[in-house]
């Protein structure tokens, strides 16, 4: 029952953000915003802080957005952030990316992450809270 | 409310500086806090496998930079002149626990022989919505939420158990801070019964 309901706000929301990819994120995108509340004391979706702005973050090669200082360790991973690896890294970021200053022991449960990700997902540079 | 807060903050200040005292560390120029803190990972030091790594050291400053932020956005609102005088009071007093927050991890940071990050010189923070009172306070709210997520996140990874505990006292005053903010914008002060 929630699954289908997710995937229909994540197809409105992902239409409204100009995209076409509701078919490959499932998950809540408005759960995810919710869940973001976890993330705020160092991210914000447009600015860098403490963490890395997260606009444009899908897709975008891990520690490569110009004007924040990252980790060497997530400067020379060469990871892509997709689904899978978002997935991965953000059960525990500390045992994915040995080093990460993002000190944050993770999200446990995999369907808050898959709604997480789909959030994530929206945050094309297009997008509302981009601009 | 505000005397109630006042009230607290005498009866810790008087706990901190009997610790200090106890440990004598007292004349050295460390905040009370940073004296509480220290003093007590010191006694822990000796327990095995209690000992404090650089990753510790980098989860220390991944707070402090949070801290540094947090002292920024409420001197933000505080010269907004948005705030009446009880709301303007409450944020100088939370200012202030956030500035023993960064003083105790920065000294925590530079006694386990790190270098302790330094706040920002600006922060860019988007002040547009700020148009009233209630959005002011709403997001310091969302600040001090997130600070609870995130010292909930920092506890578990401590490998030193002391640096944990001290986490964990901070992570205390931030949902203090948060409840009261949610108070003062009459919402149910305490949503919940597990913080995430
Ligand atoms: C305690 C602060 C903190 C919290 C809380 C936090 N992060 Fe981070 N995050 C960071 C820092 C610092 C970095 C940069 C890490 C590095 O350079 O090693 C980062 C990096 C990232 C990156 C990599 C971005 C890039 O540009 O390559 C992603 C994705 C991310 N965080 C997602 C999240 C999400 C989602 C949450 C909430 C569940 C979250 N973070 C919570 C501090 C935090």
């Amino acid at each position: 029952m929630r699954i289908p309901i997710g995937l229909g706000v994540a197809a409105v929301v992902l239409l409204l953000a100009g995209a076409a990819r509701a078919d490959t994120i499932p998950g809540d995108v408005e759960l995810g915003a919710g869940l973001y509340d976890r993330c705020l004391a160092c991210h914000s979706p447009a600015r860098n802080r403490t963490g890395p702005k997260h606009c444009g973050v899908m897709d975008r090669t891990a520690g490569t957005l110009a004007g924040y200082r990252y980790s060497e360790s997530m400067r020379e991973s060469g990871i892509v952030w997709t689904a899978e690896t978002l997935d991965a890294f953000l059960e525990a970021p500390r045992k994915f990316m040995p080093g990460t200053k993002m000190t944050y022991a993770g999200v446990p449960d995999p369907t808050d992450r898959v709604d997480l990700i789909a959030y994530l997902a929206t945050l094309r540079e297009d997008a509302e809270a981009c601009r | 409310m505000t005397r109630s807060i006042d009230d607290t903050n005498a009866a810790t200040g008087r706990i901190l500086s009997r610790r200090g005292a106890l440990t004598g560390l007292g004349g050295i120029g460390i905040s009370a806090a940073a004296v509480a803190l220290l003093g007590g990972r010191e006694n822990l030091a000796l327990a095995a496998g209690a000992e404090p790594t650089q990753e510790d050291i980098t989860i220390l400053n991944t707070a402090l930079s949070a801290e540094h932020e947090a002292i920024a956005a409420y001197q933000l609102g505080a010269e907004s002149g948005l705030l009446g005088q009880g709301a303007k009071s409450l944020a100088l007093t939370f200012q202030g626990h956030h500035k023993e927050h960064a003083d105790a991890l920065a000294a925590t940071v530079k006694k386990l022989g790190g270098t302790a990050g330094e706040a920002q010189a600006r922060y860019d923070f988007a002040t547009d919505g700020l148009k009233s009172e209630a959005d002011v306070l709403r997001f310091a709210a969302g600040l001090e939420k997130g600070a609870v997520s995130a010292y909930l996140g920092a506890v578990p990874l401590f490998a030193d158990r002391e640096l944990a505990r001290v986490a964990a006292s901070i992570l205390g005053d931030e949902a203090m801070h948060w409840a009261v903010l949610r108070s003062a914008l009459g919402e149910a002060p305490v949503p919940v019964a597990f913080v995430s």
